[in-house]
C-alpha cells in the first residue's frame, strides 16, 4: 500500500519526544516544511516537491538570560490560521512562536520558573491552532494557556488560562475535519489519561471531561467529533468527544505510543510507538448513528528505531513521515 | 525536563563501573597476598570496592544527588566518576577513564533504551544495588549505607507515577544522544548492530500491564462489546510476564542491569568508536551552574588517601599481557582500537588531586564570601584537569 522514498537528512537527530514531527504544506511554493526537535535546537528542512531542493536552518529554544542553564525544547509544531501560519516552539523556559518558514520570532512567553528546581519539573507542551484566531498551548502544571492571535504582526496577548487538568499536558488537538457543525472543537490530554473537551471561544467551554485510567496518553486527534488517543500502554481509544462514550478500543503497539496523525480527508490514522511500528488505518464516522468503524491497512517496521514522529504530508494521507530516536533522517512514504 | 535524573543516572553508571572493574580485577588476581609487586591480592580487590561503594552510598553524597536537579553535561558525570574511582587505591589514567566512561554510559544506554515501562527504570537501578550489595556484603557497615539508599529510592520514587517516569526516561535518552561506541559484547550478543545502535526485536513479552497488539473491539453506546477483529502486528508478541519486586529486596524479573561482565571474557570489554564527533566536543556553556554542582558534590566525598609508601599497581584494565602484545602487533583488518588502560598507583596523579580534592571542600566553605569570580576560579581549575 506504502513503499519508502528517499529520507530526508537532517542536521542532528531527532529527540525522544512524543509528537516529535511537524509538518507545513505550502501548496503556492510547492514546498513543504518538516520540523524535528534536538534538544536545545529545532531543525527545520524546507524540501521542494521535486524533491531537487532542500534547505535547512536551525532554531535555538531562547534563554532568559545568558547564565541560567540550557533549556531543553518538548515540541515544535506548525499552527494553521486562516488568517496566518506560524512555528511555536515550546520549552523549558517557555514558548516562542516564530513566522512559519522561522525567520522572525514574534512573541516570547515565559514560565514562571523556580529560583532552585523542584521536584516537579517544569515545561510547555501541547500545540494547537484552534478556530479563527487562537493557539493553545498546554503547561507541566497542567494548566492550558489560550494565546490570542491577531490577523498579522506580533501584538499576541494571553487570552485565558485554563484549569482543569490536574497532571502535565501532554497533547492537544483542534478539531480538524473543516466542519462548522462540531460543538466541540479542542481537546486537550494529560499525563494521567484525562480527556478535556472544549468549546473554544472568548471564554472556552469546558464540553467534557473523561477520567483518565492512570495511564498517560501522549497523542491525540479530533475529528469528525470523534477523539482518537494513544496512549502509553499502546492502545489506542476512540471516544466521541461531546459524549465521553466509549466507541473503540484497539490493542495497537507493543509498547508506548508516541505519535498520531488524521488525515481529514479520507479518514486515514496514523499510529506510530516506541515498538519500532507506524501504523495505517481508516477511521470512518457517522455521526447520525454515533458509530465508528476501523480498518487496518498497513505496518511499516522501522528496524531497531524508537518511532518519536509520526505525520501525513498532505490532507487525503497519500504521503507520510516518520522520525525515530537517534535517527538523522526523515523518512518518508507514498502510497503505490 | 526531569530533575529526578542524577541518583538514578549515578548509580547505574556508577553500577556498570563497578562491573568492569571487578572483573578486571578479578583477571588480574594471580597471587592470594599483596606482597608481589604489580599485582591485585583479593583484599586489594574488596578494599576498592568497599572504598567506591562506600563514597558513592555515603549519606553526604546521596543526599546531594537526590535534591530536584537538572541532569548536567557528559564532562561533569565523568569528573565526578573519575573521582569517585580515585576514593580507592586504584588510579586510572585520563584515557583509560574515558574507555570506562564510554563503556559505561553504552550499558546504561542500552538498558534505558530497552526497558519495557518507564518504571522499570527503577527495576534495572534495584538490579544494580542487588550486585553492590553482594560486593560490600562482608562489610557491614557499607551494606548498610547501600540497604539505607536503597529506603531512600523507594521513597523518592515510589509516588512517580509512569508519564514522570517517561519524562525522566526522555530525559536521559538525550543525555545518550548520538553515542554509538561499539562494544565487543554487546556485538557478539547481538544486541547492538555493526553500525552501532540497538537492536529492537518485535517479539517477545509485551511489558507488564499492556496487551499483546492485534485486536480491535467496537462498542455500543451502552458500552457492550458489538464487535471485534484482529489484525497482523507484524511481530510475534506474547503476554506479559510477572511484574518483578520494588521492594528492598525481591526477584526482579527484568534481567537489564544484572552484571554482563564475566571472568571468562576479557574480550568482552573491548570497545570502538564510530568516526562522527561526539557529542561532548560541543563546548560547555553552562559551566557556571555545574561547577556549582560539581563543588557541591566533590565537597560531599572524602579526600584521596595518598598513599606514599607503597609501590605501584599496574592494573591493566582491559587487555591481558598478552592480549596487549597481540594487539601491539596484529595486523589486517582491525575493527577494535583496543586501548590499554593503564590503572596505576600514581604518586604524582594522586598528589595533584588530593590538591584538587582540598581546593574544592575549601571552596565549599567559602562559598557564600564570592560572587561571579569564584566561577572563573573553578572554571581554570576545570581545564586542568
Amino acid at each position: 500500500m506504502f513503499h519508502k522514498e528517499k529520507s530526508i537528512q537532517i542536521k542532528n537527530s531527532a529527540s525522544a519526544l512524543y509528537n516529535n514531527l511537524s509538518v507545513l504544506r505550502i501548496a503556492p511554493r510547492r514546498l513543504t516544511y518538516f520540523t524535528v526537535v534536538h534538544a536545545n535546537v529545532v531543525n527545520m528542512v524546507s524540501a521542494s516537491w521535486d524533491g531537487l531542493n532542500y534547505s535547512h536552518r536551525q532554531l535555538q529554544s531562547k534563554e532568559p538570560n545568558v547564565a541560567t542553564s540550557t533549556s531543553l525544547i518538548m515540541q515544535a509544531a506548525f499552527c494553521v490560521l486562516p488568517s496566518r501560519e506560524l512555528l511555536v516552539v515550546t520549552s523549558q523556559k517557555g514558548i516562542q512562536m516564530y513566522e512559519s518558514d522561522g525567520s522572525i520570532m514574534v512573541y516570547w512567553h515565559a514560565l514562571d520558573t523556580p529560583e532552585t528546581p523542584t521536584a516537579q519539573a517544569v515545561f510547555a507542551r501541547g500545540i494547537a491552532a484552534v478556530s479563527e484566531n487562537y493557539v493553545c498551548v498546554g503547561v507541566s502544571s497542567g494548566a492550558i494557556l489560550v494565546f490570542d492571535i491577531p490577523s498579522k504582526g506580533s501584538n499576541i496577548t494571553l487570552s485565558e488560562v485554563l484549569e482543569e487538568h490536574k497532571e502535565s499536558i501532554t497533547d492537544i488537538a483542534a478539531e480538524c475535519s473543516g466542519s462548522q457543525e462540531c460543538v466541540a472543537n479542542l481537546v486537550t490530554v494529560d499525563d494521567g489519561g484525562s480527556l478535556c473537551v472544549w468549546k473554544s471561544g472568548e471564554e472556552f467551554q469546558l464540553l467534557n471531561k473523561i477520567a483518565g485510567l492512570d495511564i498517560s496518553c501522549s497523542s491525540v486527534k479530533l475529528w469528525k467529533g470523534t477523539v482518537v488517543a494513544g496512549y502509553g500502554s499502546g492502545q489506542i481509544r476512540i471516544y466521541e468527544a461531546v459524549t465521553g462514550i466509549l466507541q473503540s478500543e484497539i490493542n495497537a503497539h507493543a509498547r508506548w505510543i508516541y505519535s498520531l496523525d488524521i488525515a481529514p480527508f479520507s479518514g486515514l490514522l496514523l499510529s506510530a510507538a516506541e515498538d519500532s511500528f507506524v501504523r495505517v488505518w481508516h477511521l470512518s464516522v457517522t455521526p447520525e448513528t454515533n458509530s465508528v468503524e476501523v480498518a487496518h491497512l498497513h505496518n511499516e517496521c522501522v528496524t531497531d528505531t524508537q518511532i518519536c514522529g509520526a505525520k501525513f504530508c498532505d490532507g487525503d494521507g497519500y504521503a507520510f513521515a516518520v522520525t525515530g530516536y537517534d535517527l538523522s533522517e526523515i523518512i518518508r512514504y507514498t502510497q503505490t | 525536563m526531569s530533575t529526578r535524573t542524577l541518583p538514578l543516572v549515578f548509580i547505574n553508571l556508577g553500577g556498570e563501573m563497578l562491573y568492569i572493574l571487578d572483573q578486571r580485577l578479578q583477571a588480574q588476581n594471580t597471587s592470594v597476598d599483596n606482597t608481589e609487586k604489580g599485582v591485585w591480592s583479593e583484599k586489594d580487590r574488596k578494599r576498592v570496592m568497599n572504598d567506591i561503594i562506600g563514597t558513592m552510598f555515603s549519606k553526604a553524597f546521596m543526599d546531594e544527588l537526590l535534591k530536584p536537579q537538572q541532569l548536567y553535561s557528559h564532562k561533569t558525570m565523568k569528573t565526578v566518576l573519575t573521582r569517585l574511582a580515585h576514593t580507592s587505591i586504584m588510579r586510572l589514567n585520563p584515557a583509560s577513564m574515558e574507555k570506562l566512561y564510554e563503556l559505561m554510559v553504552m550499558a546504561f544506554k542500552y538498558q534505558v533504551y530497552l526497558c519495557p515501562r518507564p518504571k522499570d527504570l527503577l527495576l534495572i537501578t534495584y538490579n544494580h544495588m542487588d550486585a553492590i550489595r553482594e560486593f560490600v556484603r562482608d562489610t557491614p557497615a557499607v551494606a548498610n549505607q547501600v540497604d539505607e539508599t536503597h529506603r531512600k529510592l523507594i521513597e523518592v520514587y515510589a509516588p512517580l507515577s509512569e508519564g514522570e517516569f517517561q519524562l525522566l526516561r526522555q530525559t536521559l535518552l538525550i543525555f545518550f544522544q548520538d553515542m554509538h561506541v561499539r562494544v565487543s559484547l554487546f556485538l557478539k550478543n547481538q544486541i547492538q548492530n555493526p553500525n552501532g545502535r540497538f537492536t529492537l526485536t518485535t517479539s517477545g513479552p509485551v511489558p507488564h500491564g499492556g496487551d499483546v497488539p492485534g485486536l480491535i473491539r467496537l462498542f455500543s453506546v451502552k458500552g457492550r462489546e458489538v464487535s471485534r477483529c484482529e489484525f497482523p502486528s507484524g511481530g510475534s508478541y506474547s503476554s506479559a510476564v510477572r511484574e518483578g519486586s520494588f521492594d528492598l529486596h525481591g526477584d526482579r524479573v527484568l534481567r537489564l542491569g544484572v552484571n554482563m561482565y564475566t571472568m571468562n571474557h576479557p574480550e568482552e570489554t573491548h570497545t570502538s568508536r564510530n568516526t562522527c564527533a561526539q557529542p561532548d566536543d560541543v563546548p560547555n556553556l553552562l559551566a557556571k551552574e555545574e561547577l556549582n554542582l560539581l563543588a557541591r558534590i566533590m565537597g560531599s566525598m572524602k579526600t584521596v588517601p595518598v598513599h606514599t609508601t607503597e609501590g605501584s599497581f599496574r592494573l591493566n584494565l582491559f587487555a591481558s599481557d598478552r592480549e596487549e602484545e597481540e594487539a601491539g602487533t596484529s595486523g589486517g583488518a582491525q575493527d577494535f582500537d583496543v586501548i590499554n588502560i593503564q590503572a596505576m598507583q600514581d604518586e604524582q596523579a594522586s598528589a595533584e588531586l588530593a590538591r584538587i580534592a582540598a581546593q574544592f571542600a575549601e571552596e565549599e566553605l567559602k562559598h557564600e564570601d564570592q560572587g561571579s569570580s569564584k566561577g572563573d576560579e573553578l572554571l581554570a581549575m576545570m581545564d586542568d584537569l
